[in-house]
């Protein structure tokens, strides 16, 4: 009850010297227009706490400046753009992988399929930007590493409803090479017993027809 | 009273099953010739490894069981169940040993899956398989989608009454020409025909695409083994989305139609008779049916609003429904797209349209035509007869090749096996949804697996426990076999231990 009454009283105290600062700074206050009163009393008042606004403010805008400019320029994997097609539909976006298979020209765009390791994603480029590329995934070769970025589409009207991304940019980040193939000496090994026990039942079968 | 399987029995299952696996190993040379040609070198090694192991054992087998007796329906029925088993352990091996799959379970259930012709896959890195190892993927749909045991038949059985029962244990209750084997040489000559036709314009289509020669071709070889065999294994992960064509997809609609036809139609289409397409109750059903669920799942494209342009909604609609209906499972979309962007509707239109799948004595599997036609006229002849004067006659007839009276044997035999299909598609179902996925999706899994189909809404992933690579590897062996071979090696096993 007494912490109750202190607490009050502090309160009131606390009131009464803001409206004698408030009555203070409008009577020496040179301006007679009750607006420029009540914005200088803020401007006394709440000066800090507007600054600390105004940062913020300007940080957020910031921060959502740059998020929105890099929204997608991080690279996206394929089972990210797969899943969540709706979210990308429409907008640019960057995809990093290896190009694989064939690269299929058609009059001057050409069909690459790149594949990020979890799937392979369609990409319809201009033929001019294939250039750079020298190696294709295959069971012989390891294809080029690029990076892609375009328009993605869940269901492009222009190619049958395919997901795809139409691109407007390729950078070959890191360069494909043939494969070798190292013989494994076990299987070799393998093989020659096999085929040791395969003439073994041959001649025994001949003996027992015989 | 069961009866013990006597040591005669197992001689003669053995001695023919050894017949098989080197029927078996010897199509491995197939593949093992390309890897040699085209420097595959530890591809090559696999393909060797696995077809002296079949030789060996086949070699054994043959040997210790030799006879000269025929197979009665016991024997024949349990040969035709084990046979495909050990298929797919000896398929799997080069599988396993390429690298390309995590476990031998998973190249077992890949094994499984093309034998089947269903093409559910776990493969990994799929592109950068090698080729041989890719062929022999697609060949082993080829074998499979003719009857692994019809391989046997064709080339290595000189002719012997049991034929035909093992011939009956691959789910082919129809012979084509009075002889089995006759039968067997003239599906082959069939599929080798189209074999030709369709790699030559799957490879110009390829070319014209702007793939490389070589590539074309191969790509169109495996791609016409699996599409009209309705198997859907393709070289690439993407499937048939890798080749970004109009074209590519119309040629592999058209082949996988031609391989959900019955081998008889084709035959009697062979011999000039063209009107029979049109007036085949096989035929006529599959229209119907492709025309309802096309409905269906249009309406569920068009609620789930993917689609905006009515083309484009047809093209991706059409395809996965024809590729589900006649069991091949080629995709032009991923597979997370089913259960995420199309709605519940259209993908209940799939799982419909995979239920039924395509004709009997065809590469399908699932309830077939035939069947789903002899309900509608069951049921209209039940109609009939209740609207017609009690003392009237009433019969129902249907065409299939010939004129054919309906009789109730041919009803039940009709609902039997619906029925148990209709139990292998809700047992998976069950055990998908037990391990933690939602029903539809677990029901489409299920479906596509039973009905030897491959269409994936993403459930079947190298991830998923092995309870469901069991039960699916359990599905397509079961759905493919039409049960009896299966019931009938259960039945050989259970009187094997309580029989007297």
């Amino acid at each position: 009850m007494i912490e109750k009454s202190k607490i009050k009283n502090l309160r009131q105290r606390w009131i009464r010297l803001r409206r004698k600062k408030l009555k203070q700074s409008i009577s020496t206050n040179l301006y007679k227009s009750p607006l420029i009163s009540i914005l200088k009393f803020i401007e006394i008042h709440f000066a800090k706490f507007i600054e600390i606004c105004c940062l913020w403010f300007v940080i957020l805008i910031f921060t959502f400046y740059i998020l929105h400019l890099n929204c997608y320029a991080q690279p996206i994997s394929s089972s990210e753009l797969i899943n969540n097609a709706k979210q990308y539909d429409g907008k640019e976006v960057v995809y990093e992988g290896e190009v694989i298979g064939d690269m299929m020209v058609r009059a001057e765009f050409a069909w690459i399929n790149v594949s990020d390791g979890r799937s392979a994603i369609g990409i319809w480029i201009d033929k001019d930007l294939l250039k750079d590329i020298l190696y294709t995934g295959s069971y012989k070769s390891k294809g080029d590493w690029v990076s892609i970025t375009g328009i993605f589409h869940r269901a492009c009207s222009a190619h049958g409803g395919d997901l795809d991304i139409h691109a407007t940019s390729l950078a070959r980040i890191k360069s494909g090479e043939l494969k070798q193939e190292r013989i494994i000496s076990t299987k070799h090994n393998l093989l020659i017993v096999l085929l040791g026990a395969l003439c073994l039942i041959l001649i025994l079968r001949r003996l027992i027809i015989r | 009273m069961l009866l013990k399987p006597q040591i005669k029995d197992i001689r003669i299952v053995s001695y023919y099953l050894g017949k098989i696996i080197i029927g078996l190993s010897l199509c491995l040379t197939l593949p093992l010739v390309l890897a040699l040609s085209n420097q595959e070198i530890n591809p090559a090694y696999d393909l060797a490894l696995s077809f002296l192991v079949g030789l060996i054992i086949g070699l054994i087998l043959i040997s210790v069981f030799k006879t000269d007796e025929d197979l009665n329906w016991m024997q024949g029925m349990s040969l035709v169940g084990l046979s495909w088993l050990v298929a797919m352990f000896l398929g799997a091996i080069p599988l396993f040993l390429s690298g390309h799959w995590k476990s031998y379970l998973d190249a077992c259930f890949d094994a499984m899956s093309g034998f089947a012709t269903t093409g559910l896959a776990l493969v990994q890195d799929l592109d950068h398989l090698s080729v041989s190892c890719n062929f022999w993927r697609h060949l082993m749909m080829f074998i499979g989608g003719q009857g692994i045991v019809i391989v046997a038949l064709s080339f290595f059985v000189k002719g012997f009454s049991g034929a035909f029962k093992m011939y009956v244990g691959e789910a082919r209750d129809e012979r084509i020409l009075p002889n089995v084997i006759h039968t067997s040489r003239f599906i082959w000559l069939v599929s080798i025909t189209y074999l030709i036709l369709g790699t030559t314009a799957l490879g110009a289509v390829g070319m014209l695409n702007g793939m490389k020669p070589f590539n074309a071709f191969f790509h169109g070889a495996c791609v016409f083994m699996a599409a009209f065999d309705t198997g859907g294994f393709s070289p690439q992960s993407q499937n048939i989305l890798y080749y970004h064509s109009l074209l590519y997809e119309v040629v592999t609609v058209v082949i996988m139609i031609l391989g959900a036809i019955n081998f008889k139609l084709h035959y009697h289409i062979w011999m000039g008779n063209r009107k029979e397409i049109f007036k085949n109750i096989e035929t006529i059903t599959f229209f119907i049916t492709i025309m309802i669920a096309f409905f269906i799942t249009a309406i569920g494209l068009s609620q789930a609003g993917i689609y905006p342009k009515a083309v484009v909604l047809f093209r991706k609609g059409f395809y996965q429904l024809i590729s589900g209906h006649t069991g091949t499972g080629y995709q032009t979309i991923y597979a997370a797209q089913f259960k995420n962007e199309w709605s519940h509707l259209a993908m209940f239109g799939i799982i419909c349209a995979m239920a039924l799948g395509g004709a009997v004595c065809s590469t399908t599997g699932a309830i077939k035509m035939l069947r789903i036609g002899i309900f509608f006229k069951a049921l209209l002849e039940d109609i009939k007869r209740i609207i017609s004067p009690e003392i009237s006659m009433v019969t129902q007839k249907f065409h299939h090749i010939k004129e054919i009276f309906l009789e109730d044997k041919q009803v039940r035999s009709a609902l039997l096996i619906t029925l148990l299909y209709l139990l292998l598609y809700i047992l998976g179902a069950i055990v998908g949804m037990v391990l933690g996925n939602p029903f539809l999706n677990s029901l489409f899994e299920s479906t596509s697996a039973a009905a030897n189909v491959g269409l994936s809404c993403g459930i079947t992933n190298v991830n998923m426990p092995t309870l469901l690579k069991l039960t699916y590897i359990f599905q397509m062996w079961a759905g493919r076999l039409e049960f009896m071979s299966i019931f009938v090696l259960m039945g050989f096993f259970v009187a094997a231990f309580k029989g007297k």
